[in-house]
């Protein structure tokens, strides 16, 4: 009997330790980079491009870089993920191509973010033309993001009680009118958050936009959509392991590096708080 | 009483979930400005019957359906036939009360916006003309603005029926209406639907008996998924020609 | 009559706009597959196809004779995943079974975001944290010049695949039915017993899924790898070994391969084994995920 307790104590506690272990990596991963990168945030570091081969000045052009190619991404990604899952939930019956469709879904989304890279480039570089730029890339993690913005949109409409659809129908409301009036309105919230995830990662992705669009160091923000680009997270794999003079920009890699996961995490935190509301709202 | 002008026909109706025959073979007539009651055991197909008499079964995955509904003798199953159009002229009031998140207001004009009506005039008038038809006017006409779920169950009971008496229909189907409110609001409705039948057709499913014996006209007894009585309602509850109806309206079980 | 017909085309219409979104998804990985394989196939017209899964040296730019075996970097993508998978999949485990069965649901509402946040960092970060955090620590504790290797790169994909890990082992172990806990406690078992002998045995199939999940996460990983491990384009000795996998060698000779050459075509090439893999992967975790779903039903 004694012998159980201690046994259970035993192993309840290493169960707990294996917690405090993420835990402790996770706070170690936000300390590190929060304490030696924020020396490096400054005001001109944010608003100014980098200087003297990269090794004084900001990092502007990343960010700016960053930001357009993730809009390209949203522009892509959100309609049609809304518009897949609208299938998937609303529409579609449990036939096997609805299956495969499902499965196809959960596969794209472990596709590699690599082979993606490799796909932009053929399809969006090559077949269409569009040459490494920002168009090319946005459109490459539009893909990339497009698995996840379709079950989390998905995840949104599940949240409708069917009463709303079954009693639109009942006065007459076409399909697609129950939708839209009914499903829609309440659902789009929940939509919206669950996309904000998925570009969140998209920006952080670097593999995917190294080979259609991201450079290495450009003296000029972007023009136009067909224009190369300078990406954060690029940005940083450039300091901290491409640059001729890794140590001494060590400092403003860190910076890089505090931004990117601020931006990434600001954007987490943004959807995660904006779907608590949500969801006490709707206990109301 | 009146002369019989019949409504709703079925005819010989069978439906199945999938493999499983939920009704079989189905019978009956729905008189005009009548309540029809349907009763029976719980899972006895009641509420799956007054779903096809409306074509809500269509939206259910995997169902298949077999005979014929009439509504004024034209069959609703036809190919040719607008499910959307019939379920505008047959109404339907669910087992929840179900509002949608909108104001009292926009809830009951809700239908009257879809199907096209632009009118704000127009709107105010038979918004305000189905609540009092509902027995819900003097209680919001104050609240208009005020979300649905600020009723109480009773009162979004009768919020639904205003949604549906706004449309015009000119049946309206009751799945169970007072399975989730209190007696007094019960009172209210079965109050309600007595005069509903002045204007409209009404068919009703309940799992009540007295409900059923108060409020309808003729009362269908189902059971398993067969029709096993339909007939006047005072010959159902006074004089059962069948066994089983006898001994499920005397409580020997159900 | 003709008003009737006209709203019931515009709903076909609106269905099949839909649908065409919905099968997108298909398309898109239907596309994939198929782009990859027409640009590998011309690889092949100078590569022995045997010659490339098996030969050990990967040596395109040669001046006397150019060689496209990529063995090497198909075994060094397994090591440094079978290397994650032995950190992370007892980890993984005990923090999922610390959540469902120990902890105090404050502290379950509190961690499952914390986990999420970890899931959210980019992996490049985490590459970063790699060579700036775990190198130098690696490299003391193992006596080696420099902590690039096979090693941290295990570390790091484990902490990427953690996430994945933990979320669905854990909703694997909440989803066992409460039956088997009540019957396994009124015989005297401890709480312990009882996690250990019914709760994680019912809840086998889901957690063996979350480790292919993790699995094909850490085999297509591309950044951590690419920076942590050193890209040594030898077979791998050993753990600390300096090694290059499969996605760090697309990544590191794409940028500078002249297009439309065997190389070119090679690196594709390369691609499309890791697509095929992933592909696999994925597949048996579905596989494994949704028969146990199914059987939950």
């Amino acid at each position: 009997m004694n012998r159980k307790k201690i046994v259970e104590f035993a192993g309840f506690f290493l169960l707990r330790v294996c917690l405090y272990i993420v835990f402790a990596v996770l706070l170690l991963f936000l300390y590190d980079i929060g304490s030696k990168g924020a020396g490096s945030i400054s005001w001109e570091f944010l608003t100014k491009a980098p200087r003297r081969g990269m090794t004084e000045g900001g990092i502007f052009p990343a960010i700016m870089g960053t930001f357009l190619v993730t809009i390209v991404t949203a522009l892509l990604a959100v309609p049609l993920g809304m518009f897949a899952a609208i299938y998937l939930n609303e529409y579609a019956k449990q036939t096997r191509l609805t299956r495969v469709i499902r499965l196809s879904i959960r596969n794209l989304s472990g596709v590699p973010s690599i082979v993606y890279g490799l796909f932009g480039v053929i399809l969006f570089v090559n077949i269409l033309n569009c040459g490494t730029s920002i168009l090319s890339a946005g459109l490459t993690l539009g893909l990339l993001t497009l698995p996840w913005t379709i079950t989390a949109s998905e995840e949104a409409l599940k949240t409708i009680p069917n009463s709303y659809r079954e009693g639109a129908l009942a006065l007459g409301a076409t399909k697609w009118q129950s939708i839209r009036t009914n499903v829609l309105p309440y659902a789009l919230p929940g939509m919206l958050t669950g996309t904000v995830l998925g570009l969140a990662r998209a920006a952080g992705e670097t593999a995917p936009i190294m080979f259609t669009g991201a450079a290495f160091y450009l003296p000029f923000l972007p023009k136009s959509l067909s224009d190369q680009f300078m990406a954060l997270p690029y940005h940083l794999y450039v300091m901290a392991t491409q640059h001729h003079n890794i140590s001494l920009v060590r400092p403003l890699a860190y910076g890089t590096a505090l931004v990117l996961i601020a931006l990434v995490l600001g954007m987490n935190m943004v959807a995660v708080i904006i779907r608590y509301r949500l969801r006490r709202k709707r206990r109301e | 009483m009146r002369e019989l002008k019949e409504k709703i026909e079925v005819r010989n109706l069978n439906f199945y979930y999938g493999e499983n025959q939920a009704l079989k073979n189905i019978n009956i007539i729905c008189q005009a400005n009548l309540v029809t009651a349907i009763i029976g055991p719980s899972g006895c197909g009641k509420s799956t019957f007054i779903r096809t008499l409306n074509r809500m079964n269509d939206v259910i995955l995997g169902v298949r359906i077999e005979g014929e509904v009439l509504l004024d003798s034209k069959n609703i199953y036809l190919p040719t036939v607008d499910e959307v159009e019939i379920r505008r002229r047959i109404g339907m009031v669910f087992q929840k009360p179900n509002p949608f998140p909108k104001s009292i207001f926009d809830n009951v004009a809700y239908g009257l916006r879809i199907n096209g009506l632009k009118s704000k005039s127009k709107i105010e008038e038979i918004v305000e003309k189905s609540l009092i038809n509902a027995a819900l006017w003097d209680e919001v006409k104050d609240r208009l603005k005020e979300n649905a779920f600020t009723l109480s169950g009773g009162q979004q009971q009768r919020l639904c029926i205003a949604r549906s008496l706004a449309v015009e229909p000119e049946v309206i189907l009751f799945d169970e209406p007072c399975s989730a409110i209190d007696p007094i609001a019960t009172g209210k409705i079965e109050d309600l639907i007595q005069t509903l039948k002045i204007n409209y057709t009404v068919v009703i499913v309940t799992h009540n008996m007295q409900q059923a014996a108060r409020v309808s006209d003729f009362t269908a007894f189902m059971m398993l998924g067969e029709l096993i009585e339909f007939d006047n309602t005072d010959k159902i509850f006074t004089y059962p020609s069948n066994k089983l109806t006898e001994d499920y309206i005397t409580g020997r079980f159900g | 009559m003709n008003r009737m017909s006209f709203a019931r085309l515009k709903e076909s219409a609106i269905k099949a706009f839909f649908f065409t979104n919905g099968i997108l998804a298909v398309l898109v990985l239907i596309g994939i597959f198929c782009l990859l394989l027409f640009t590998s196939v011309p690889a092949f017209r100078e590569i022995n196809i045997k010659e490339f899964l098996i030969d050990k040296n990967w040596n395109p730019t040669s001046p006397v004779k150019e060689e496209y075996g990529i063995l090497s970097m198909i075994v060094s993508t397994f090591m440094v995943t079978l290397g994650a998978l032995i950190i992370a999949v007892p980890l993984g485990i005990g923090v999922a079974a610390y959540l469902s069965d120990v902890a105090h649901w404050k502290v379950r509402e509190i961690a499952k975001p914390i986990v999420e946040v970890l899931a959210g960092i980019p992996s490049v970060v985490i590459g970063f944290l790699g060579i700036v955090l775990f190198g130098p620590i690696i490299a003391g504790i193992f006596g080696v010049s420099h902590g690039l290797n096979a090693v941290n790169g295990s570390i790091l994909l484990a902490i990427m695949a953690l996430p994945t890990i933990i979320s669905i082992s854990e909703d694997s172990l909440n989803a066992v039915p409460r039956a088997y806990a009540e019957a396994s406690l009124a015989l005297g078992a401890s709480r312990w017993q009882t996690l250990i002998r019914v709760r994680i045995p019912a809840a086998l199939s889901g957690i063996l899924a979350s480790m292919m999940l993790g699995m094909g996460r850490a085999i297509g990983e591309t950044m951590t790898v690419l920076m942590v491990t050193g890209n040594a384009p030898a077979f791998p000795k050993g753990f600390l070994s300096s090694i290059r996998t499969m996605t760090a060698n697309i990544a590191i000779e794409l940028g500078e391969v002249p297009y439309y050459t065997t190389h070119y075509y090679a690196l594709f090439a390369i691609g499309l084994v890791l697509f095929i893999i992933t592909f696999l992967v994925n597949l048996a975790s579905d596989i494994i995920l949704h028969k146990y779903q199914e059987r939950e039903q």
